[in-house]
């Protein structure tokens, strides 16, 4: 196991959020079930075994498995979250997820945890860079990357409402809270963190606050920064985009995933067919090599001043 | 007596299952009719003489659930669905046509009575399992039963529930096992052999019988009585022939998806009387 981040003031690890909305939507929803792959720690939901236990379906480490169970719990009237490390869940049980769960609309909800490269050292066969470049195309999909606990306890909350199939990516990277005025949680929509319009910074899950400490340094310099917070990664909010690529004429996208197919792969294939901007993309090119979550944070620039380098490229390609 | 009239209204609703999905097959000329035609006594004992379901009401919470893992025998699904009343014999003629609602793999938003997508093998069992798990949970006494093909069960994700269900004790849960002894290419046997089949899922917790998978009343012997109390799933190992009640598709796995010409379909009609 990967040794955890040390922990920073004001800094949430956002499994705890989710797993204390799972249990406070449980208590008031008997549809409300879990299904794991041996994993009730790494989800954090102990408590929700200890309270629910009936409702806590363990199928051991069988993934293929877990998300058919999924399938059928809902067939049953259930409300499966299906919650597993987020590398098994949408690797080893993709086909499950494209034919049981998508194209079939089952109301299923698969929670990926400690995504990205979370587990660190511990190499790519435990990392989950490539999820959104594999579930992004199952239309029927909604897929959620929350920033923070705040977001997280939102988008559970409202994916136990949503009759569909949703993917939440969570991470156990502490992160701090965004302060954003008067925020609401809109599935689909973009959040304008800040406004701006020299440049846009597009960031989802974990890279968000990264994002905001290099707007904050850019704005100091005079640039106007607009900075999205893409929470949701599909349905892509194409409305959002066009106005970040008209308004602003350049865009940096950052994620904690790899930099084909996920949120900049999303953002290139918008902005190429509608409003052709310069769109510099910020993640990881492939299997990484060893070392620690944040070493590999650096050593690929996906970090502020990895980000204000991005955005100079971005805004030299602009002129 | 009653069981006769039974395995007489079985034997009906079975015979023009086969004579309608060749049809289709014919017409469409795509499909997969020797598997059809291995599975369709037991789906129609499942229909018409085993299983509680209400063709008006598909989403009746505690309604017997039938998963057709062999997703490819649309043939037999489709059949056996309109015969119980899911909707009219007019959707049939429209088998794989453009737009159709019978895709050659079903789709449950598509048509009413298909419990799940299949197409892609091993998905089934899985998905049978957690129904049975939610009824479980829920306390409902319906049952579940999910017909494999038996080349299917080369794949692991099948040993997965296996496992899960004999763990859970899940007794609602019934697998049939559509032992026609070939896939796609050739035999079981010779590809990645499955025998000895019953001894596998007693080893995994499942009370395993064989039984004559073309013999109405011996399917009903073993399918109709209730499991509650039982304390183990079933698996019922139909021995099948693939392409039974057609002479020339009879155990040839070139009719996995062989489609007939005219002259096949006139003889294969003059048969299934």
């Amino acid at each position: 196991m990967a040794a955890p981040a040390p922990q920073q003031e004001g800094f949430h690890d956002c499994r705890d959020a989710w797993a204390r909305t799972l249990e406070d939507l449980a208590a008031r929803d008997p549809r409300i079930v879990a299904v794991v792959n041996d994993s009730v720690g790494s989800s954090k939901l102990g408590g929700f075994q200890k309270t629910f236990p009936e409702r806590l379906v363990n199928v051991g480490i069988a993934e293929q498995n877990m998300v058919g169970v999924g399938a059928g719990l809902a067939n049953g009237g259930k409300i499966p979250f299906v919650s597993a490390a987020s590398c098994f869940l949408s690797g080893r049980a993709l086909e499950q997820i494209k034919a049981d769960i998508a194209y079939a609309r089952f109301n299923v909800k698969l929670v990926g945890q400690s995504s990205g490269v979370a587990y660190g050292e511990l190499g790519p066969t435990h990392h989950s860079i490539e999820d959104f470049a594999w579930l992004r195309p199952l239309d029927a999909i909604t897929v959620i990357a929350p920033a923070d606990a705040w977001e997280t306890e939102q988008a559970v909350r409202w994916a136990a409402a949503h009759d569909g199939p949703v993917y939440i990516r969570l991470s156990r990277m502490p992160v701090p809270d965004l302060t954003v005025k008067d925020r609401v949680f809109r599935p689909g929509k973009a959040e304008m963190v800040l406004a701006g319009s020299d440049l846009t910074l597009i960031a989802c899950g974990t890279t968000v606050h990264l994002a905001a400490q290099a707007a904050a340094t850019l704005r100091a310099e005079g640039i106007s920064v607009r900075l999205l917070n893409m929470a949701t990664l599909n349905p892509l909010d194409e409305e959002a985009l066009a106005a970040a690529a008209s308004q602003t004429g350049a865009i940096v996208t950052v994620e904690e995933a790899h930099i084909r197919g996920g949120l900049g792969g999303a953002v290139a294939e918008f902005t190429a067919g509608h409003h052709p901007v310069p769109v510099e993309r910020l993640g990881f090119p492939g299997f990484v090599v060893t070392g620690s979550v944040n070493f590999l944070f650096e050593h690929y620039g996906i970090t502020p001043h990895g980000i204000i380098a991005a955005a100079r490229r971005a805004l030299a390609r602009k002129q | 007596m009653l069981k006769n009239n039974t395995v007489q209204t079985i034997r009906d609703k079975a015979l023009w299952m086969r004579r309608r999905a060749f049809t289709m097959v014919h017409d469409a000329q795509l499909g997969h009719p020797g598997g059809d035609f291995s599975a369709i006594d037991i789906i129609a004992t499942l229909y018409f003489g085993v299983m509680h379901y209400d063709p008006t009401k598909p989403g009746l919470e505690n309604r017997d659930r039938f998963i057709m893992s062999k997703g490819h025998a649309t043939g037999a699904l489709y059949t056996a669905l309109c015969a119980a009343g899911y909707y009219p014999e007019e959707w049939l003629d429209t088998y794989m046509q453009p737009n159709s609602k019978l895709n050659g793999h079903p789709n449950r938003t598509y048509l009413p009575g298909v419990e799940t997508n299949t197409g892609p093998l091993g998905h089934g069992m899985p998905v049978a399992l957690g129904i049975a798990i939610a009824a479980q949970i829920s306390g409902q006494d319906h049952r579940t039963f999910v017909l494999t093909g038996d080349g299917e069960l080369q794949e692991g994700s099948n040993w997965e529930a296996a496992m899960t269900a004999g763990h859970r004790k899940l007794e609602t849960l019934t697998l049939i096992v559509d032992r026609n002894r070939l896939q796609q290419g050739m035999g079981t046997e010779d590809t990645n052999g499955l025998d000895p089949l019953d001894e596998k899922f007693r080893a995994f917790g499942w009370e395993a019988v064989m039984v004559d998978g073309h013999d109405i009343g011996a399917l009903l012997d073993v399918l109709a009585p209730a499991r509650i109390g039982k304390g183990r799933p079933l698996c019922v190992i139909a021995n099948t022939v693939k392409g039974k009640g057609v002479s020339f598709m009879e155990n040839k796995a070139s009719w996995h998806h062989g489609v007939p010409n005219a002259e096949q379909y006139r003889i294969a009609l003059e048969e299934l009387v």
